[in-house]
């Protein structure tokens, strides 16, 4: 496996590995889903299957019910129709104890050190601080983030926030990771690089990743399948492999051949979907 | 924020604060004030009348602003704690918020300063009705500000806290107390500032001590340089006291308001 020179070095498992066993099923089943807020239909029959360990990536024009979706996968809200599994498990305290779920905003907590906020989530399970920051600390380490672990977020710039809480999604521990519009703050430069890194993070660690985005590029780099929303009520229109080019320098995939023509595609979809 | 800015930020007020007492002083040796007011010149004690009666007097200003700031203090603790307890409970409780919130907000119409005599007559001349009048003066905008930064936490937050495994209480002392802790300051600030107005109200109503009881005395024996001394000692104390919480403000809430991620 080739690994960019920014990257973090491959050097998987480090933290717990629930998916490690064979013939799971599926991190995140969705049959029938649909979803509305009093008049306002959301979603409407959203069918989704992803595996341990795949990436997907879900696009779609603003307002399509993308976060909701989210949320829903998560346990934070249970949909009006459908069935919603996450890991097998169709409770909505189970989809939460399963599900971590990076917000568009960073969130971190102001009075916090990175390295704290990083470890919040065994903080909330009770870890003590000085436990919770021995299991952070090698982390920064791997994620190019040593010696940022005292500064306080004020005192970071975006990209380093979302690195963070990227971090503080990973650290919850958690077999699928939901990734709201991750680097939509962010400008196209630090974008690109946040993506290749982030590219680079779910190549060491592992997981189930549903990311939202509208941002067709950004998906087809960072995922293996790139589902279409259209807009509301969202309905899954399209469905695209994307090239699986997370492991390569990002320049080099989206100026590479193929790549033009999935996204052509994928754009396709969405104004269709979008009509 | 650089030293020259913060230095002219300084000089300004102070500039304007020597200018007045300068106009004051010669005002009140030529009698122009006297003579426009149609009173007796000594009633009218110039700047430097009152510094020798804050000098004089020291003895008797120090006992008595010694008492004050005990029912200030004391009464201000007082309301801190049911304050931040009740803006906890009504916080965590929607059923106690719906049910209470309205009442609190009702009884700011009683003027509180008004049951007073009701309180000493209660209580009696002790410490015990001004600590009643200035807990209860203070209470109000410690709570109310207190929830009102508990309710403005960002929701995303709170939902983000339940992803990360927070429970309900975690979810509270980890995001929201701290979220809330800037605005709960600046409840603190508005209270510490009417905390002297009541604990002067109270000694007015019936004591044997504090500078409120002094300002009493001093005016029934129209001892005016007196009267001003009291005045000024109370205030330099007030000002100390809101200083006081301002600094602590800056080393344990620096985050300040609506800054909760």
């Amino acid at each position: 496996m080739q690994t960019t020179p920014e990257a973090p070095v491959a050097e998987p498992h480090l933290i717990s590995d629930p998916d490690a066993r064979g013939g799971d099923p599926p991190a995140v089943s969705i049959e029938g889903l649909a979803h509305s807020f009093g008049e306002l239909e959301a979603l409407d029959g959203v069918n989704l299957s992803v595996a341990p360990r795949e990436v997907v990536g879900i696009v779609g024009p603003s307002g399509c019910g993308k976060s909701t979706l989210l949320e829903l996968i998560s346990g934070l809200r249970e949909p009006t129709r459908g069935r919603i599994a996450v890991g097998g498990e169709a409770d909505a305290e189970a989809r939460l104890a399963r599900s971590a779920y990076m917000p568009q905003r960073d969130l971190l907590l102001p009075w916090l050190s990175a390295l704290d906020n990083a470890a919040l989530a065994l903080r909330n399970r009770g870890a003590r601080r000085a436990a919770a920051r021995a299991e952070a600390a090698p982390l920064f380490e791997r994620f190019g983030l040593a010696g940022f672990e005292r500064a306080r977020p004020a005192e970071l710039s975006g990209g380093m926030r979302q690195r963070i809480a990227f971090l503080r999604t990973l650290m919850s521990g958690k077999p699928l990771l939901l990734l709201d519009e991750p680097f939509a703050s962010l400008d196209a430069l630090t974008r690109a690089e946040m993506q290749e890194w982030l590219a680079g993070a779910i190549e060491a660690e592992p997981r189930a990743v549903v990311l939202v985005t509208h941002d067709v590029e950004e998906a087809l780099y960072l995922a293996d399948r790139v589902v279409v929303l259209s807009s509301r009520p969202g309905r899954a229109v399209a469905e695209l492999a994307a090239p699986g080019a997370r492991r390569r320098p990002r320049d080099h995939v989206v100026t590479g051949p193929g790549f033009a023509e999935v996204r052509h595609r994928a754009l396709a979809a969405l104004a269709e979907g979008s009509r | 924020m650089s030293r020259s800015s913060g230095s002219r930020r300084v000089l300004a007020p102070a500039a304007v604060l020597v200018a007045a007492l300068g106009a004051w002083q010669l005002a009140a040796s030529w009698g122009v004030l006297a003579d426009a007011l149609s009173i007796e010149p000594f009633l009218i004690p110039s700047p430097s009348e009152i510094a020798e009666a804050l000098w004089a007097d020291r003895e008797l200003l120090a006992e008595d602003a010694w008492v004050t700031l005990r029912e200030v203090v004391l009464g201000f603790g007082l309301a801190l704690v049911a304050g931040l307890g009740f803006a906890t409970l009504l916080h965590l409780s929607d059923t106690l918020r719906r049910a209470l919130y309205p009442l609190l907000v009702a009884s700011q119409t009683v003027p509180i300063i008004v049951i007073a005599p009701i309180l000493v007559v209660w209580f009696g001349f002790g410490i015990g009705p001004k600590l009643a009048i200035v807990a209860l003066i203070c209470f109000f905008p410690i709570t109310v500000n207190t929830l009102d930064g508990l309710r403005s936490v960002d929701p995303d937050l709170v939902k983000l806290m339940r992803t990360l495994d927070a429970t309900r209480w975690r979810t509270f002392t980890r995001a929201e107390a701290p979220s809330a802790l800037p605005y709960a300051f600046s409840g603190a600030k508005i209270a510490i500032a009417v905390a002297v107005i009541g604990a002067v109200f109270g000694e007015w109503s019936g004591s044997d001590a504090g500078l409120g009881h002094l300002m009493l005395q001093a005016s029934a024996q129209l001892e005016t340089p007196l009267l001003f001394a009291a005045v000024v000692v109370l205030s330099a104390g007030a000002v100390a006291l809101f200083g006081a919480l301002s600094l602590l403000e800056r080393r344990v809430a620096w985050w300040g308001i609506g800054n909760d991620g």
